[in-house]
């Protein structure tokens, strides 16, 4: 297969959009097209400050990767989950974050979750027997808070993670197939500030997973091949499984199945509900939004592993 | 000699002289799953394989197993 815009020996092909490129000009396309959707649904602008979320994986880097190359101003945030599980998961992602800011001269924050909040993720998760031995559920709500936490101490404009098209069309088929409409209202590309909310924003929500790793591995990105070891057997995994059968009989029906949904968002067909919309109010601790009366779910963690301490 | 596909810890034999989309079909390993890497060049799914390759696969999905038989 021959790339379309050199005839060169094609490096990836994109059966749903048609187009096989070499390397060259899959490296020049990305970035471009994160650059038509970073526009398109109107993430941020040029004199914005962007904080990046980055955990090690490739799509994450990528993300910091292309935002680098496209002029934008994005430091990173590594959260330190304190994951070893024999592997050193969580010290070699680490490692791998601050190398490839080294290598680039950006910046990147560190937070670690044990050494701010007295445990690491695995031994938080005991303590709130959330989740049912697996800490997906605890490290999320951790990630979701300091993540927020950061953006609004330092200043940011806006948050971006490096969720691809897979990750988004698992979410929605798991939230389709329960009919979660309170967050099927709320899924999209860019979600809005509010009070006490920094904005967050999905540059590569149309970038197939496949794409991401291409990316990473012709631009020489080294990255945390390895998935969280807690993730192992994960719904959403088996849903990516799934829907990547799909896709190969299908070219293109992950795709479809994604930009309809924000279509039909858009014309209004899931209407906020009452619990898509719950009342915030800051939390007495921390002073991030919270429905709760009282102290917001992750005080209520902290609290909790300290009394455990 | 024919043909070795390596993802993750296992490796797999398969004839030389046909596609990689049909090696991959032949040990059960979805091609939209998985990319392709020859001597560090990645290759399409129309690539022919030669007597010798030694072809690396890469797990696109993190913690995904890239097999077919993981849905069944
Ligand atoms: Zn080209
Ligand atoms: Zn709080």
């Amino acid at each position: 297969m021959k790339c379309k815009k050199c005839g060169a020996k094609a490096s990836i092909n994109m059966r749903q959009h048609k187009l096989a490129l070499c390397k060259e000009h899959y490296l020049a396309w990305a970035p471009e097209q994160t650059e038509r959707f970073i526009k398109k649904y109107r993430m941020f602008q040029r004199d914005e400050r962007i904080l990046v979320a980055v955990s090690g994986g490739k799509d994450s880097l990528s993300l910091w990767d292309i935002l680098y190359c496209l002029g934008y101003q994005a430091d990173g945030l590594y959260i330190g989950l304190g994951i070893d599980e024999g592997i050193g998961y969580s010290a070699e992602s680490q490692r791998l974050c601050q190398k490839f800011a080294e290598a680039r001269g950006l910046h990147l924050h560190i937070v670690d979750v044990a050494q701010e909040y007295g445990q690491p993720i695995p031994a938080l998760a005991q303590i709130s027997h959330r989740g049912r031995g697996r800490p997906c559920a605890v490290c999320g709500l951790t990630k979701r808070h300091i993540m927020n936490r950061v953006a609004r101490d330092l200043g940011y404009d806006v948050l971006a993670t490096g969720h691809n098209l897979d990750d988004e069309v698992a979410v929605l088929f798991g939230n389709t197939l329960h009919w979660a409409t309170s967050y099927l209202v709320r899924q999209g590309p860019v979600l809005h500030e509010g009070p006490g909310f920094v904005r967050k924003v999905k540059p590569l929500c149309r970038f197939y997973e496949r794409e991401m790793a291409a990316y990473a591995i012709l631009r020489g990105i080294e990255y945390i091949y390895d998935e969280c070891p807690f993730a192992e057997g994960a719904t959403s995994i088996y849903y990516k499984e799934l829907l990547n059968k799909l896709e190969n009989d299908k070219p293109g029906a992950k795709l479809t199945f994604y930009l309809r949904f924000l279509d039909a968002r858009e014309a209004g067909f899931f209407a906020p509900t009452a619990d898509s919309m719950p009342e915030l109010h800051p939390c007495p601790n921390c002073g991030q939004p919270t429905s709760n009366e009282g102290l917001c779910s992750f005080c209520r963690l902290i609290e909790k592993a300290q009394l455990h301490a | 000699m024919a043909v070795k596909l390596i993802l993750r810890n296992k490796e797999y034999e398969v004839p030389a002289g046909i596609t990689l989309r049909a090696a991959l079909e032949k040990v059960g390993i979805l091609p939209e799953s998985v990319l392709a890497i020859r001597q560090g060049e990645m290759i399409l799914e129309d690539e022919i394989l030669k007597e010798g390759d030694v072809i690396k696969l890469v797990a696109v999905i993190s913690g995904g197993s890239g097999r077919i038989s993981a849905l069944f």
